[in-house]
């Protein structure tokens, strides 16, 4: 008997899920698979596919090819009967401007048939005060700032019972606090035992909310996987100062330090004490950081200063997806 | 839903404005009709020289003038801004994903420009009559077919006047729900709707096209004198509501087949 894997039962699992929009590939081939409980960041730039695959997810575009389960029921053939249960923040908040916000989240909570009309009001009230908008509940939706609209939407995925929440750029437009606000309540949702989706652009809130995330380029998936298994193997590298860079570098690629490209580079050759800096990341058959120390001294370079940095997800994610803010 | 849906219509100011602009149409006349001598007979719109004499009139004038244009475009108003308005707004995308079945929201739509289209002719209606008891008076009605008919029976066949002015808008409704699923932008089919009624009725007026005009959902939108003939004619408004179903139907299934699979992207 084996225990099922964890991921046995995912909230959302695509396989070769495409998209094309006459000739342009939106989406190609994505395999995604979001396991339950997880507070799931989905990476990209802008234009790389992610709003695309979301609106899919959700039943509003169909695929070109390839399956959609969402709640392990098929999307979007069961989108009525699994919709329900998810929570949704697609590509920026929406509202009918001359209705108070209270009236919009009325009126899209009314629209389910599912959902209970007795408890409407209570439920309602109670996602308002969730995201801090109590006050501005009865005005009208015409009088809101962007990052009012944008807490009355997430109130919106949250005024029901959920199992799944999909917040497609959610801090768009929210100042710092209103950002830390809505880190600090996927948490706590998470805590709760739902399944938040969260797309973004900015690596930082994904980095410090969640447990997987996944990396869209060009519309394809380059990762994806729990957050350490994103940093990767090739979790650091090695940063040596020193005035004999050349020697240096020999000495690092003799003990295997991973010759990934450009990873061994001189730079600020020119500084004023002559000190230059070589950096090479480091692979898993690294020797530990006191041996190369040790290695680089016996080989007679003059060691001005060692260290050892962690990859940071943001840095993995440009080389996932290139540095260029080229729009796809 | 469709509850949360009328609230919405008659929640809008638009949908007030459009109303005051109706009754304004009665208003009009029936001023114009009470400060000047009156028009020498069979000159004006039909039965205007009825007006002064018996104020009942000015609500069967007030129908007749609308029905080309400003009761059409009213219609386009609502109908062209069903789908398209929610789209343009982003609003469809929360709505489908509440979610509401696709082919669900097509009706309740629907409806709405039905209850659209009934309060528009009523609106009309009733500030012709209210106006032309204010101005003129009522009499018992002298009809086309020269029969004298009470006061009662002239009110039922007001009614039922309006309800053939209110059926006759059904087809167009249906084809403005059906080109909204076509657009985001809701203006542009705003225009279309009003331009293909207008269009509709030109090409009506051309006998070159008689083989045309039984298709014409405007065909018979000015056949309702006969409900003022005695006994009543049924003919047109049979034909007319058969056509009309027949839009409805023709129209709703390619609403249908339009809007099941299209891709929200708004």
């Amino acid at each position: 008997m084996t225990s099922p894997p964890p991921d046995a039962d995912p909230v959302i699992l695509t396989h070769r899920l495409n998209k094309r929009f006459g000739k342009r590939q939106a989406v190609h081939e994505v395999d995604l698979s979001v396991p339950r409980g997880a507070v799931f960041g989905f990476l990209g730039p802008n234009g790389s596919g992610k709003t695309t695959t979301i609106r899919m997810l959700l039943g509003l575009a169909a695929p070109t090819s390839g399956s959609i389960s969402v709640l392990g029921q098929p999307m979007p053939q069961a989108a009525v009967r699994v919709l329900p249960h998810v929570g949704a923040l697609v590509e920026g908040p929406a509202f009918y401007p001359y209705l108070s916000g209270r009236a919009n989240l009325v009126r899209f909570d009314a629209a389910d048939r599912t959902s209970n009309p007795r408890t409407r009001g209570r439920r309602v009230d109670a996602a308002l005060e969730r995201v801090g908008l109590s006050r501005a509940a009865r005005l009208a939706v015409h009088a809101y700032s962007l990052g009012m609209k944008q807490r009355l939407g997430i109130a919106n995925a949250l005024a029901a019972e959920r199992e799944l929440l999909v917040l497609d750029e959610p801090t768009n437009g929210l100042d710092p606090q209103g950002t830390r606000e809505v880190r600090h309540l996927v948490a706590s949702l998470a805590g709760a035992g739902l399944t938040v989706f969260v797309s973004s652009h900015l690596l930082s809130e994904v980095e410090q909310v969640c447990t997987h995330a996944a990396v869209m380029s060009n519309g394809s998936l380059v990762a994806q996987g729990t957050l350490d298994e994103l940093r990767g193997p090739a979790a650091g590298r090695v940063v040596v100062h020193t005035r004999d860079t050349e020697a240096a570098g020999r000495v690092l690629s003799r003990l295997g330090l991973s010759p990934v490209p450009d990873g061994v580079r001189t730079a600020s050759a020119g500084a004023a004490d002559g000190t230059g800096t070589v950096r090479a990341a480091t692979g898993p058959r690294t020797p530990p950081p006191e041996e190369i120390v040790a290695a680089l001294v016996a080989s007679g370079v003059g060691v001005r200063g060692f260290g050892v940095e962690g990859t940071s997800l943001e840095e993995r994610f440009v080389q996932l997806t290139g540095e260029g803010f080229d729009i796809a | 839903m469709l509850a949360s849906e009328l609230r919405l219509l008659f929640r809008r100011r638009r949908t007030w404005a459009l109303f005051a602009a109706l009754a304004a149409v009665p208003v009009l006349i029936g001023v114009a009709v009470r400060v000047s001598t009156g028009p020498p007979r069979g000159r004006g719109p039909a039965f205007l020289d009825q007006v002064a004499g018996n104020g009942l009139f000015l609500a069967v004038v007030g129908l007749l003038v609308s029905v080309p244009l400003f009761l059409p475009l009213t219609v386009a108003v609502v109908a062209g801004d069903s789908i398209a308005g929610e789209a343009s707004q982003g609003t469809l995308r929360y709505l489908l994903t509440a979610p509401v079945p696709r082919a669900g929201l097509l009706l309740v739509k629907y409806a709405v420009i039905v209850v659209f289209c009934a309060a528009a002719v009523l609106v009309l209606a009733a500030a012709g009559v209210l106006v032309g008891l204010v101005l003129f008076g009522v009499q018992p009605a002298v009809l086309l077919s020269g029969d004298t008919v009470g006061l009662g029976e002239s009110y039922a066949r007001i009614a039922l006047i309006t309800a053939y002015v209110g059926v006759s808008l059904l087809g167009l409704g249906a084809i403005g729900l059906f080109l909204s699923t076509l657009s985001d932008v809701p203006v542009g089919v705003m225009a279309a709707i009003a331009v293909l009624a207008v269009a509709a009725q030109i090409a009506g007026s051309l006998p070159q096209l008689e083989w045309l005009h039984p298709w014409l959902f405007t065909e018979h939108w000015t056949g309702f004198v006969d409900l003022l003939r005695q006994p009543v004619l049924w003919d047109s408004f049979v034909d007319n509501a058969l056509l009309q179903a027949g839009y409805v139907a023709v129209s709703g299934a390619l609403a249908y087949g339009r809007f099941a699979t299209k891709d929200v992207l708004s």
